[in-house]
């Protein structure tokens, strides 16, 4: 059975169709890419299967559990994850509490227990806290963990992201972008990132613009172009697709 | 440095415990012991205030409003209807709360300057109401409001009064450096941070605005309630929009996202105008002139501006 599931899934802004009639299926533990051309709909897409945004049409499933219409605390509640294009740090916040942070649902304590620090709490928030400094471990960040996540670099943060979203243990995690703006070593740092989510069992979503990343490390990918689904299959049947190099590189390009 | 952050903790509420505890050594006489409790009694309101503002990032300006309905709540209850006065406290606190719980829902949909007006509207309304329904409250003038009774002996005398909200003092920062500390304080930091991110690990934001909005009303009630039986009156501008704004300004002074920050804030901006009554006139150029130069020089506020001065550089 496939672990997300979406049936003629449309999101409209205002007579534009970000989004139209996309049916995908994404089975469980592989590395599921979605590209697509600037303003295809991969962002519009993502906030549609965290709960972001509510579609104009069509339906969303997580394994047998119809997720559609639900607030997006209750899509992370059913275990779906995400980073942000646009980095949403708690700069409030160290690193290692960014982490902590995403233990919540797995944390979860009443006002009165918080408040009077009930003893099951002090013992739950040291395993918390060591939790949280393996994952920062896991993504190589250990040396930031007290760090003022206000202090440290693009690249750390981006990082800290998906430290941050591994720490609620989603079954199903969103990458949006997790490459852009990093320099080619700290891309191939996010490379061998995704590799070892993948060999752990993580199912992961990958929206990425870098096309050596995306091949590398894709068992399918699934191209957008103008919200609609262009081409879906392995990396290299997508590749070589034709409609894919028109939507990429223009008709020229094919018929050169 | 999280141990030392608990050491922190733990060594500033035990100085804060020294400081209530010696504090009646340097008062010499009733007028100070008044100025200190009222200190306590608006440090109550700001540690709650604070958790709203300064850690979940939700501005009001209203909570002299229910600051005010704390201590109506109680007085009428009291003379009105003849209640024994220590059931009045808890039942116009549980009341307040209540009423918080049910406005809060719609408004705290609302976000930065909209969040800021609605609260602001909320805080007139209240004063209106408590103006202009005289045959409960005594109109613009006020009301009498009997003394807090504990087994029919009534709490008299500074002295006592500052025992009783020194301890309260201390117990509700106690439970705020608490909850701070939680997984609960994480999620009301992590909605301040980034709300969308904090949906996106789980957090339901509108259930956790809500809860701290409430908490920081039924502090304020409480906080409200004991004065007004303290003073042994209350006035309407006891909830007024300036009186709002006053314990905004505690909090941001002290410094936000801090709950000594809170207390020091209250403290200060209580006693300030006390000692600048000699100046007469001049007074409030000088007091604001001292904000002024204090939020100019100390943008974070006085305590998380000593604090990173005090604190050893361990990062490189």
């Amino acid at each position: 059975m496939s672990l997300l599931r979406a049936e003629g899934l449309s999101k409209e802004f205002g007579g534009v169709h970000a989004v139209q009639a996309l049916e995908f299926a994404i089975q469980p533990g592989v590395v599921f890419s979605i590209i697509g051309p600037n303003g295809a709909g991969k962002t519009t897409l993502l906030n549609l299967i965290t709960g972001i945004y509510r579609p104009s049409a069509g339906r969303i499933w997580l394994e047998e559990r119809e997720l559609t219409g639900l607030a997006p605390h209750r899509f992370a509640a059913a275990g779906i994850g995400r980073t942000f294009q646009n980095l949403q740090i708690f700069f409030n916040m160290s690193a290692l509490e960014n982490v902590m942070a995403g233990r919540y649902l797995h944390e979860r304590c009443g006002l009165a227990a918080a408040m009077l620090r009930l003893p099951g709490l002090a013992r739950a928030e040291r395993a918390c806290r060591d939790e949280a400094r393996e994952l920062l471990a896991l993504v190589g960040l250990e040396r930031y963990a007290e760090e003022a996540s206000e202090g440290m670099p693009y690249g750390a943060l981006k990082r800290l992201e998906i430290a941050r979203a591994l720490a609620a243990r989603p079954r199903l995690l969103l990458l949006d972008e997790p490459a852009a703006g990093l320099n080619p070593t700290e891309t191939q740092e996010i490379d061998r990132l995704i590799q070892r989510l993948a060999a752990r069992g993580v199912t992961v979503v990958l929206v990425e613009h870098n096309m050596r990343l995306v091949m590398g490390v894709s068992d399918r990918v699934l191209v957008l172009d103008y919200g609609r689904k262009l081409a879906e299959g392995d990396a290299e049947s997508v590749r070589r697709d034709p409609r894919v190099i028109e939507a990429y590189l223009g008709a020229e390009a094919r018929d050169a | 440095m999280l141990a030392r952050l608990g050491a922190a903790r733990s060594g500033g509420l035990l100085a804060l415990a020294l400081a209530v505890a010696l504090l009646p050594l340097a008062l010499g006489n009733q007028y100070l012991y008044d100025v200190a409790i009222l200190v306590g009694l608006n440090a109550i309101v700001c540690v709650g205030l604070n958790l709203l503002i300064g850690y979940a990032g939700q501005i009001s300006l209203g909570h002299a409003g229910f600051f005010a309905l704390g201590g109506y709540g109680s007085a009428i209850l009291a003379v009105r209807y003849g209640w024994p006065p220590l059931a009045t406290l808890p039942v116009s606190v549980g009341s307040v709360t209540l009423l918080a719980f049910l406005i809060g829902r719609p408004i705290l949909r609302l976000k930065g300057h909209y969040l800021a007006m609605a609260t602001l509207g909320l805080g007139v309304i209240i004063t209106v109401v408590l103006a202009t329904a005289d045959r409960f409250t005594g109109g613009p003038d006020g009301m009498s409001v009997p003394p807090l009774a504990l087994f029919g002996r009534a709490l008299a005398g500074e002295r006592a009064w500052y025992w009783l909200v020194g301890a309260l003092l201390l117990a509700c920062v106690w439970l705020a450096l608490n909850l701070v500390e939680s997984p609960r304080g994480r999620a009301l930091r992590a909605l301040h941070g980034s709300e969308v991110a904090a949906e996106m690990i789980g957090i339901d934001s509108a259930r956790h605005k809500l809860a701290v909005f409430v908490l920081s009303a039924g502090l304020a009630a409480a906080a409200g309630g004991l004065t007004a039986h303290y003073s042994g009156f209350i006035t309407p501008s006891q909830g007024s929009f300036l009186r709002s704004i006053e314990l905004v300004t505690m909090v941001v002074f002290g410094g936000m996202a801090s709950t000594f920050g809170a207390v020091v804030g209250a403290a200060v901006l209580t006693t300030l105008p006390q000692l600048l009554t000699p100046l007469k006139d001049y007074e409030m150029v000088v007091f604001g002139a001292v904000m002024m130069f204090t939020m100019i020089f100390m943008p974070r506020g006085i305590v998380p501006t000593l604090a990173a001065l005090f604190k050893p550089r361990t990062r490189g």
